[in-house]
């Protein structure tokens, strides 16, 4: 089987301001590296999970692959949904099957994977207009790619979304506006908007983190069954290794813009092997007040270093317990430890 | 059984705004022991943090306190005046805010804010204060050159352990942590929350610890609280609470918590918390209870003892 999405040596560097002395003295630009080299594979209906602390680049590469920003360098083969397959030339696809996100796209074809690919971002406070009605928030992306022929079909279109996400009467919350909705209810209506166009594969950034423990489990639960009826593929983005763990197949940890371990979600929340994702996992507080009497083993010292200072060699040696000489100058290279799970680190290195 | 550390009774706290009163504490009442951890529970205003800043004496309008007592340590809070309150905040309880780490003064360095209560609280000359200072900050895990920088010059996590070291220093009988590190990274979090366990070995000081996380509470909470619309619904020790929870909302939120090792399905709460201006009648969690009955409707539930230390505020109990 082929997988869905393809990911190679992604890259996105985002520009630093300089200052008027720095463009004066003709300092050279410096750059946010926020995704520096992050390679992943996701299979078709799976959920592919994106995990890491703030600021490690999950967002970035979600972004990415919506297009939502342009890549630096690298390579993202996507396989669209047969019927959008169908309506790209030839000379646009690798593979036959596969689009390259990374290269330059005339405008439709930009269109019609905008319609493939759909996003759902993380503050449902945030992501819906306030000024404009429920039913509007959904009829927008109709509209914009000319969906349905007539006003009846585009309204029953929006209706059955909203159904579809459980806020009924779907009359009734047509006609709110965002503020009259609660948090989890708002939740709803992005993963309606999401899936309104019909996509195919999904990117779901930290969808249930700004929402109160009691009422993530409806919106985890919503994003299953509809992955289920509707054929989806997620690309999930948590930085809640347990939310992880209960929904996702394949997991992929990242630090400082490059993804340190990934493999099955059971192997690596069991049985990690680099230092970083030991310490992240050792580090998840759990429900359980037998705990109170263990102090968590964290080896690991200080905080992420800025994504804009980048230790040299490999990332995290500078709070790494094990770190060699060869850790502080050369990257370690990507080593596959059994089928599936991968990491990359210097202790696993045979040389 | 020696008098308790703190005794809160019945406290109500109301904010008064153009659209309403809200009832954000309404009919607290629990105790703590001398050195004890307890955490406080609950969805997103539920009024938790507004029950810590009530300990303190510190509502900030349009809120106040309208009745109830804070018994600290033979002293009501609540009869206090302000410059008595003022002493009572230093050197018996103080607090840990949420979001603190922006709550420290960015024009002056560490070392400066640290020693400046103990100049004007304890009467110590500024060498003597930098001393007790140096001392503090190496207890929370920081090296002294800490002390002449400035909170800008800090990250995050060091930022909230100069936090801690402020809120230890006068040796408070009792510390109130708000949320103490949910701005942090999972990583960062665990080394605090490390931190908290061996503090309370050294410095013996009673804890309240309030989050969202039940599983923060578990891992330092002697007992365990919970809170739902302005009301502590269950409290017990933390083994009673988690392992054998009565009170459904209890349930509910511990069974909607995913494991990190345990493939069980998680379950949600129907519904949302109510408007604290107009809570429901009856018992408050009855529009989302999947026990309600026609008596939950109309009238609040008692608080029951079922097992010594463990209260709960639910019909389903009620021997009647
Ligand atoms: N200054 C204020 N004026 C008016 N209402 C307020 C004020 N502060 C809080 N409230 C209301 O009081 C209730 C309790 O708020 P509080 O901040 O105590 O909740 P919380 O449990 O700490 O929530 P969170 O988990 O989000 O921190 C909420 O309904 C809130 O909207
Ligand atoms: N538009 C941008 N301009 C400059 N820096 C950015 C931008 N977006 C993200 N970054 C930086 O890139 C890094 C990765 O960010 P992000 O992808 O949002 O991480 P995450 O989602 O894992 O928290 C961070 O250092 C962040 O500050
Ligand atoms: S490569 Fe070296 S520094 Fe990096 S994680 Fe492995 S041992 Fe630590
Ligand atoms: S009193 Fe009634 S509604 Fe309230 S929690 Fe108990 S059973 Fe549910
Ligand atoms: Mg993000
Ligand atoms: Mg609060």
């Amino acid at each position: 089987m082929y997988p869905k999405l393809i990911v190679e040596e992604a890259y996105k560097y985002f520009p630093l301001r300089r200052s008027l002395v720095e463009i004066l003295t003709f300092r050279r630009h410096r750059y946010v590296r926020a995704v520096d080299g992050v390679s992943f594979a996701v299979n078709e209906g799976e959920i592919y999970c994106l995990a890491g602390e703030s600021g490690c680049g999950k967002t970035t590469t979600g972004r990415l692959v919506v297009r939502l920003i342009d890549f630096t360098a690298g390579r993202a083969l996507y396989m669209p949904r047969k019927e959008v397959l169908s309506e790209i030339p030839p000379e646009y696809l690798v593979d036959g099957k596969y689009v390259n996100l990374a290269s330059r796209l005339p405008r439709y074809v930009d269109k019609l994977l905008r319609r493939d690919v759909q996003i759902i971002f993380q503050d449902p406070y945030g992501s819906l207009n306030p000024r404009m009605r429920i039913y509007d928030i959904l009829k927008e992306p109709l509209d914009i790619h000319g969906m349905g022929s007539t006003e009846d079909e585009r309204r029953e279109t929006v209706f059955r979304a909203l159904e579809e996400v459980k806020l009924t009467p779907p009359e009734e919350f047509a006609e709110r506006y965002p503020h009259m909705l609660s948090g989890g209810q708002r939740q709803r209506v992005a993963v309606a908007r999401a899936l309104i166009l019909n996509p195919s594969l999904v990117v779901a950034d930290e969808p249930v983190s700004m929402l109160d423990v009691s009422i993530r489990a409806e919106i985890l639960q919503l994003m299953l069954d509809l992955k289920a009826t509707r054929n989806l593929t997620y690309v999930f983005i948590t930085h809640d290794l347990a939310v992880a763990a209960y929904i996702c197949n394949n997991i992929a940890v990242m630090y400082l813009g490059k993804i340190v371990e990934k493999g099955p979600i059971d192997v690596v929340i069991n049985n990690p092997q680099h230092p970083y994702a030991r310490a992240l996992i050792a580090a998840v507080p759990e429900p359980d007040p037998r705990n109170r009497f263990k102090i968590r083993e964290l080896p690991i010292s200080g905080e992420v270093p800025s994504a804009a200072h980048i230790p040299p060699g490999c990332r995290f040696h500078p709070r790494c317990p094990y770190a060699m000489d060869i850790c502080k100058t050369e990257e370690p290279p990507e080593i596959e430890v059994e089928k599936g799970h991968t990491l990359s680190c210097w202790l696993y290195a045979r040389r | 059984m020696s008098s308790p550390l703190l005794e809160v009774r019945d406290l109500r706290i109301y904010y008064y705004t153009l659209t309403g009163i809200v009832r954000a504490v309404d009919g607290v009442s629990f105790w703590m022991a001398e050195g004890e951890v307890l955490g406080i529970a609950g969805e997103s205003g539920c009024g938790k943090s507004t029950l810590g800043y009530g300990l303190l004496g510190l509502v900030p309008p349009p809120g106040r306190i309208v009745s109830g007592s804070i018994v600290l340590d033979r002293t009501d809070v609540t009869k206090l005046r302000p410059p008595e309150l003022r002493k009572v905040r230093w050197a018996k309880v103080s607090m840990i805010f949420q979001g603190a780490m922006n709550a420290l003064n960015p024009v002056y360095t560490v070392g400066h804010q640290l020693a400046e209560p103990l100049v004007l609280h304890r009467g110590l000359s500024v060498k003597e204060a930098l001393e007790v200072a140096t001392d503090m900050i190496k207890k929370v895990g920081l090296t002294p050159d800490v002390l002449r920088r400035y909170p800008h010059e800090l990250s995050g996590g060091m930022k909230q352990r100069v936090m801690i070291a402020m809120a230890l220093l006068l040796k408070p009988r009792l510390v109130i942590a708000d949320e103490p590190t949910t701005a942090l990274d999972v990583v960062i979090q665990a080394q605090i929350m490390n931190l908290f366990k061996e503090l309370r070995k050294i410095e013996r000081n009673a804890m309240i610890l309030i989050t969202h996380d039940l599983s923060l509470i578990a891992e330092i909470a002697d007992r365990t609280s919970v809170m739902y619309a302005g009301k502590i619904v269950e409290i017990g020790s933390s083994d009673e609470v988690f392992g054998n929870p009565l009170h459904p909302y209890t349930q509910g939120l511990l069974r909607s918590i995913p494991r990190l090792r345990e493939k069980e399905k998680i379950t949600w709460i129907p519904g949302v918390p109510p408007d604290l201006r107009m809570p429901p009648p009856g018992c408050r969690f009855h529009p989302r209870c999947p026990y309600a009955r026609d008596v939950c409707r109309s009238e609040e539930p008692p608080e029951i003892e079922v097992e010594k230390g463990h209260t709960l505020s639910c019909w389903l109990y009620a021997r009647r």
